[in-house]
């Protein structure tokens, strides 16, 4: 009945369909061709982000990069945004610790137009001073919800205490008081210093020839030169965590606490990540949010959301629970969710759960390159982690070869009940 | 069209549609229920999503627990959501792998359990997943407006349901529910994706023909009365951020007034899917420095619904500036033709939102099951030629007829400080 006509191995990326090419001013080039629909994806990053912040200016690479499309030399921000809106395109920019991101898509015929906003938007932003005060008076609107989310303060209480002094402990939004503080005159200045062409990465993937891709991005950006970028600093050791910290964010009135509880997890280039992630999966992914939801939503019937996950990049990771619940549940939640740990550190995972993860990463593989912006992400993560672009069609022996030993074993290296971040806010 | 659907009547009623598509071995199936909140009467609110939930519970042939390790698995991804309108569950799956899903379809869609024990754990996870979201400000000021816009019809309430009622309702009733509207004949199957249409309509029969048709069970029916002046309300709450709801009347999705609306909402609020910036009410409240962000949306319902509005305030400006603002574009609507180029792009908009959908097989699966639920698949088939044919005449006449002040409901979420 489902004798598919189309071949598995032909949604995946791989060495012989992704063309790559380094342009002479060093930025990369990822083109795959997939005529299924008349639309073109591109996506990107470069390294530019809030490593560079100060702590008197902070969200200042995150304030920078929300400018970018609000006026350049060429156009108004009115016009930026009129030309794509007219054509039904998107373009946006977001910023982390590391990097800057960029992701668009359009018909597969104005992709000069995508590229030519993203070229004018990367180089020659204008900081228009009425542009900078209306967007300040957003992020300070932003900032005052954030203080009013309960999950938004528990991750960033939960980050603070886990990244003590270190970049990734600070959010990369910034505070009232720093988003006050960033001028005009700073947002061009932290521009010219950290936007230009080297660690540029860029994909695109759409209904058209690879060659013609990269002549495209070519013709947008191969002109672009900057000399002197500057290099991030390499990130600071981090703190170990001697004992379990705990801390509470009041925030009045609310009907639901959430909780963070977790510790440090392997970044995505080290070799105990497949095994961690696996892990995590029998944790708080699989099925029904594996087993934290299995204790705390469908047996204790105390949450909507009881989940584990682990964010692995470039640097440091983390290895966590997120529950939302009744703030007179809280305590109940932790205990079911420490007791939880505990066990997973003790006994790993028995054959059977891993098996089924292992099932379902393999499997779920389709469903996750079956569109543009899927294999855009796919191909961008390759290159970001230097995973090698035949990375898909090794995938299932990664993942076959981690053994129950491997789970126990990182889950141990990583997890030590006594020594976890718990983070929670709400009345 | 490329693809063609087949849709087929089986003998107990129960609708199929079927659609090919080969660009990823992949396959959507959705399973509709006439049933959604608007079918619940006072003391009952929420029972159509709760019941929803139970049928994760499991049956007999697919325990609670198997079912969600069955589908993750084989690598699937499954979810189901209740609307005002409908009941949805779906599957997306690698295509070998369809098979469990239909045979767990035709499983729980008789044989749920409804286990008393599963039911008073999920009444507290329902209550949770309701306070996580009496934490937004911006659900506590849409239920008042909701609540505001509709006295009779049974639209007035949110789709989770009052907390009252769901300390309430038993086992009984929820089981009640279930077999009253999980019946062939009130049931529409949507599968997109690789596969070859005549074998799996012959194992979709082999699966589901032998469940009993049942009957096609009533709707409620409640048409709201007009309104006549308009409606305000205030809702306090923690924060710093004061937001504002208006609510205007809206024709149901089958109004020949809908397309029409489609534009205007375009033209106004941008369109769906895309960025908004260059809409009217961006470029006068937001760009002009009355409010932080303005939004607006219409639903497809079977009955008329509403258009909503939604402003962020700023902290140096009052909602009463930005409403007054909100009301002279409004008025510009009225009194002026809007240019024939604008229709045409918010037909490209439209154009190229369908495009990106087209990548995605779920997607393409929903789409010919949720029109089903108030229209049928030819209302997205032909989507963009009615939108072309739209003229500035028509647009100019929905918006003096929809868009009237005496007809609304204007919420205001006025925050009490930092604390509360």
């Amino acid at each position: 009945m489902a004798k598919g006509k189309s071949t598995q191995m032909s949604s995946m990326p791989s060495p012989e369909d992704v063309y790559q090419v380094t342009l002479s001013n060093g930025i990369t080039v990822l083109a795959r061709s997939n005529f299924n629909s008349p639309a073109v994806n591109l996506g990107g990053y470069l390294p530019s982000g809030a490593i560079f912040d100060t702590d008197d200016k902070l969200g200042l690479a995150d304030f920078a990069t929300s400018m970018l499309m609000r006026g350049t030399k060429k156009r108004t921000f009115d016009a930026i945004y009129n030309e794509l809106e007219t054509v039904g395109a998107s373009l946006g920019f977001d910023s982390g610790v590391h990097n800057t991101n960029f992701g668009g898509r359009a018909l597969v015929e104005e992709l000069p137009l995508l590229l030519t906003i993203l070229s004018e938007s990367l180089q020659t932003p204008s900081f228009p001073k009425d542009e900078v005060e209306r967007l300040r008076t957003q992020l300070l609107t932003g900032l005052a919800l954030r203080a009013q989310d309960t999950s938004d303060m528990a991750d960033l209480i939960y980050d603070q205490f886990l990244y003590a002094d270190h970049p990734y402990g600070k959010p990369t939004d910034g505070y009232v008081e720093t988003i006050r503080a960033i001028t005009r005159k700073d947002l061009e200045t932290y521009h010219r210093l950290h936007f230009g062409p080297r660690g540029l990465v860029l994909a695109i993937v759409g209904a058209m020839h690879p060659k013609k891709a990269v002549e495209a991005v070519e013709k947008a950006l191969g002109g672009w030169q900057v000399p002197g970028q500057i290099e991030a600093p390499a990130l600071p050791p981090l703190k170990p965590i001697k004992r379990t910290v705990r801390k509470h964010h009041v925030i009045p009135g609310k009907a639901q606490s959430d909780l963070v509880v977790g510790t440090v997890g392997p970044n995505r280039k080290n070799p105990d990540f497949m095994a961690a992630s696996l892990g995590n999966s029998v944790l708080g992914q699989f099925g029904m949010m594996g087993r934290v939801g299995n204790v705390v939503r469908e047996k204790s019937g105390l949450a909507y959301y009881a989940y584990s996950s682990l964010h692995s990049g470039i640097g440091p990771g983390s290895w966590e629970v997120n529950a939302g619940v009744n703030p007179k549940n809280l305590k109940k939640a932790l205990d079911l969710i420490e007791k939880e740990l505990q066990r997973f550190v003790k006994n790993g995972v028995t054959k059977e759960e891993l098996a089924d993860s292992q099932a379902n990463y393999i499997g779920r593989l389709p469903l996750s390159l079956e569109s543009n912006s899927g294999v855009v992400s796919a191909i961008l993560n390759i290159h970001r982690y230097e995973l090698g672009m035949d990375y898909y069609q090794r995938y299932e022996s990664l993942i076959r070869k981690v053994t129950r030993e491997d789970v126990v074993e990182v889950a141990r290296k990583y997890i030590n009940p006594e020594r976890l971040v718990i983070a929670t806010a709400g009345p | 069209m490329k693809n063609p659907v087949t849709q087929v009547q089986l003998k107990n009623g129960m609708r199929v549609m079927l659609k090919e598509i080969h660009t990823a071995p992949i396959i959507s199936s959705w399973i509709w229920y006439r049933v959604g909140s608007r079918d619940e009467s006072t003391g009952k609110t929420g029972i159509s999503h709760w019941t929803e939930h139970m049928m994760f519970k499991g049956t007999k042939k697919f325990p609670g627990g198997l079912l969600d390790k069955a589908i993750s698995r084989e690598g699937g991804r499954w979810n189901a959501s209740t609307s005002r309108d409908s009941t949805r569950y779906y599957e997306t799956m690698p295509a070998a792998k369809i098979d469990l899903v239909l045979r767990l379809e035709a499983d729980r869609m008789t044989k749920s359990l409804f286990d008393p024990k599963e039911v008073a754990s999920e009444r507290t996870v329902i209550i949770s997943e309701r306070e996580g979201s009496e934490n937004e400000p911006m659900f506590l000021l849409s239920e008042a407006v909701q609540h505001a816009s509709f006295r009779v019809h049974p639209y007035h309430h949110e789709i989770i349901g009052d907390k009252a009622d769901l300390h309430s309702m038993t086992r009984d009733d929820l089981y009640s529910h279930y077999r009253t509207y999980y019946v062939p004949k009130n049931a529409v199957l949507s599968l997109a994706g690789d596969f070859e249409t005549k074998s799996m309509l012959k194992r979709i029969k082999e699966l589901y023909e032998p469940i009993p048709a049942g009957k096609v069970p009533p709707r409620m029916a409640r048409p709201e009365p007009e309104h006549n002046g308009e409606l305000r309300l205030t809702v306090e709450g923690p924060g710093e951020t004061a937001f504002t709801q208006i609510a205007y009347p809206f024709p149901n999705a089958t109004h020949p007034d809908y397309f029409a609306l489609q534009v205007l909402e375009s033209l106004l609020n941008g369109a769906s899917g895309l960025s908004y910036k260059t809409c009217r009410l961006y470029r006068a409240l937001v760009d002009k420095g009355y409010v932080v962000d303005v939004s607006g949306w219409s639903e497809s319902t079977i009955d008329p619904y509403l258009y909503r509005f939604t402003m962020v305030h700023r902290p140096d400006k009052t909602p009463e500036e930005a409403l007054s603002v909100l009301d002279d574009e409004l008025k510009k609507m009225q009194d002026t033709l809007m240019p024939e180029a604008e229709i045409q792009r918010a037909v490209k908009q439209a154009r190229a939102v369908f495009a990106y959908g087209s990548e995605h097989i779920t997607h393409q699966a929903f789409w010919m099951g949720y029109t089903s639920m108030f229209s049928d698949y030819s209302w997205y088939t032909t989507y963009l030629s009615k939108l072309a044919k739209v003229t500035p005449q028509d647009v100019q006449r929905v918006a003096q007829t929809y868009f009237q002040k005496n007809k609304r409901v204007v919420g205001t979420y006025i925050p009490q400080g930092k604390g509360a």
